[in-house]
């Protein structure tokens, strides 16, 4: 560790963990929901188990950019974080209002939750992704703008490079776009139109920024490869990355009430989407096979080409194939929106982090570069077990979705939703079972923790 | 890449391509908020339709159903129930009342939210205007 403030980070990452763990366990309840549909019903019926899901997958993720941005910003600015102090202050507001909101959803009825929060002052509450109480919104934008802030500062007073630069770009897009969260018309369309502002503009949009500029960051560390190559690279990435996502916003405005032009916009543009992403696995690959120097740290190197092949094949393949309208008209709502979520979100967002933490844990726990081999090759063993099983689930999910379509869009004789459920049960078991193995992974890779610790470290 | 792409035309592309695409998507977003009175049926926008929009939120329905396509895959697609529903709103009503408290042993069941009878009218006013809005022929059949 080069800056003795890069150390904030480690809580950061510590949290995002243990927020994983709770993200991956209620997704096996989700799972078991919808094969034995009475599962912990009424206690946790499958709306609030899913709702504890994604929030903390979008909890977790934050966690994970923030304690990134306080590792990179101040080795790439040549300098101490502003504030340490506020960095570790926003954690504790973070993870206390993180932890009161999961436990609202848990604890009592939603309804209540939003009467207990206020909601009817400024109704914010019940979409999807966005069940955050109103007060826990203001809390986010409030850390938000306290960890741009922090973060901002010091790049400010340092060296500026074109990593912390996009960066911040990513951070402040990110904070920005949240604001539309607050935006709650009457009318359904203009809800669901700026709704998109937040969910689209995030993943498809400023969160590959923050994606690529880690990534480059994570690269430049372990190849060696001249920053000038790099940086270049990202630039060309993250310009395709929005030429394309920007209006490739429309392939969600099909079939909620927008004008029809969105579906030639939508379909155009977001057929373009896996462009940035193709040219991230050829970057990664071509980094890694240019290095001029073995990185001790082999497991880093791994889950960097890990996340940028699934995030190629989750957010780019699975994406576009559905991106188009006439394909989209017969799939939208399936279950291929789920089989794309799932492998969109690990391949691009779950792993970056991922890869992150495991070039970073090991300065931060006191090495000089990396893990002993036997806790590499632990890590590496978690990698393949949850990104296997990750293809798996996203495979079988596949399978039930295009069954669904037939069944209840396409055939002559469509079926009702739930008679189309049942028929495609033996998918939703194997997902089960894939997600399983998902969750041993992630009790694997916990374990590389503690595995090997006393072993010398690889050099 | 080559020596005469530099990075400097890199970051003028990254500039000036996301600039160029965001205003358009601003423009065409201007467009669409000019031509959307004659889409989103917001005519039917009543108060009722409206409280019945914060019923529909405030109890997380889209954790388990979709409404125009989007939220969650547990449950049936609400977009055009009212339609589904031979077009009644008194059939909706009837089934959210109608949900067992314990839920039905081994399958999904809807919670019974044990709505008054003004959030029931709500949230069935609000599910008929969802049905009225000009979806692009979206979903493909009754079925949702």
């Amino acid at each position: 560790m080069k800056y003795q403030s890069q150390a904030v980070a480690k809580p950061y990452f510590v949290a995002a963990i243990g927020l994983f763990v709770g993200q991956i366990l209620f997704g096996v309840i989700l799972g078991l929901q919808y094969v034995i549909g009475d599962f912990l019903f009424p206690e946790i019926p499958f709306n609030v188990a899913r709702m504890v899901h994604t929030n903390l997958l979008i909890v977790w993720l934050l966690f994970g950019f923030m304690g990134a941005s306080y590792y990179l910003v101040p080795e790439e600015s040549e300098t101490e974080l502003f504030s340490p102090k506020l960095a570790l202050i926003t954690f504790w507001v973070f993870l206390v209002a993180g932890a009161l909101t999961v436990l609202g959803y848990l604890l009592v009825p939603y309804a209540t939750l939003a009467e207990m929060t206020g909601n009817s002052l400024l109704p914010t509450m019940g979409r999807e992704f966005l069940e955050q109480p109103t007060i826990t919104k203001i809390g986010i934008v409030i850390v938000a703008l306290a960890f741009i802030f922090n973060i901002g500062m010091t790049v400010l007073k340092g060296r500026k490079t074109v990593v912390s630069l996009v960066l911040l770009i990513g951070l402040v897009g990110l904070a920005v776009f949240f604001l539309f969260s607050f935006y709650n018309p009457d009318n359904l369309v203009l809800d669901k139109y700026y709704w998109w502002w937040v969910v689209h503009l995030w993943v498809e949009g400023v969160w590959e920024l923050i994606l690529g500029s880690i990534l480059a960051f994570v690269l430049i560390k372990t190849t060696g490869v001249d920053r000038e190559v790099i940086e270049k690279w990202l630039y060309v990435i993250i310009a395709l990355a929005l030429i394309t996502g920007i209006i490739g916003t429309g392939h969600h405005y099909y079939w909620i009430g927008a004008p029809e032009y969105w579906q030639w916009w939508g379909s155009i543009f977001s057929a373009l989407e896996p462009l940035p992403f193709f040219m991230m696995t050829v970057f990664a690959f071509n980094m890694v096979n240019r290095r001029r120097r073995n990185h001790p740290n082999q497991a880093a190197v791994l889950w960097a080409l890990g996340t940028a092949v699934m995030a190629f094949l989750g957010a780019g393949v699975w994406g576009f194939m559905h991106t188009l309208a006439p394909i989209n008209y017969y799939t939208h709502g399936t279950q291929i929106t789920a089989a794309h979520g799932h492998m969109a979100f690990y391949g691009a967002y779950v792993m970056i982090v991922l890869t992150m933490i495991s070039y970073a844990m090991p300065m931060l726990r006191g090495r000089d570069a990396a893990n002993s081999g036997m806790s590499q090759v632990v890590e590496m063993w978690s990698f393949w077990l949850m990104t296997v099983s990750m293809v798996f689930i996203t495979l079988f999910l596949t399978g039930a979705g295009v069954l669904q379509t037939y069944l209840q869009r396409y055939t002559d004789d469509p079926m009702p939703f739930m008679v189309v459920q049942e028929k495609i049960e033996i998918f939703y078991w194997m997902r089960e079972v894939a997600g399983v193995v998902f969750l041993l992974g992630l009790f694997v890779y916990i374990a590389s923790f503690f595995i090997g610790g006393k072993e010398p470290e690889e050099a | 890449m080559s020596q005469t792409f530099t990075k400097a035309m890199a970051r003028n592309i990254f500039y000036g391509g996301s600039v160029f695409f965001f205003l358009l998507f601003l423009a065409l977003t201007f467009d669409t908020n000019s031509a959307l009175p004659e889409r989103d049926n917001r005519g039917a926008i009543t108060e009722e339709v409206a409280r019945g929009k914060a019923v529909w939120e405030e109890n997380n329905c889209i954790g388990c159903h979709t409404l125009l396509g989007e939220g969650a895959y547990f449950a049936p697609e609400l977009g055009n129930v009212y339609t589904r529903f031979g077009n009644s709103t008194e059939a909706i009503k009837g089934f959210i009342q109608s949900r067992p408290k314990e839920g039905v042993p081994g399958r999904r069941s809807m919670p019974q939210f044990n709505l008054s009878e003004e959030d029931l009218n709500a949230v069935a006013e609000f599910l008929k205007y969802s049905s009225e809005i000009n979806t692009a022929n979206w979903p493909p059949n009754i079925q949702g």
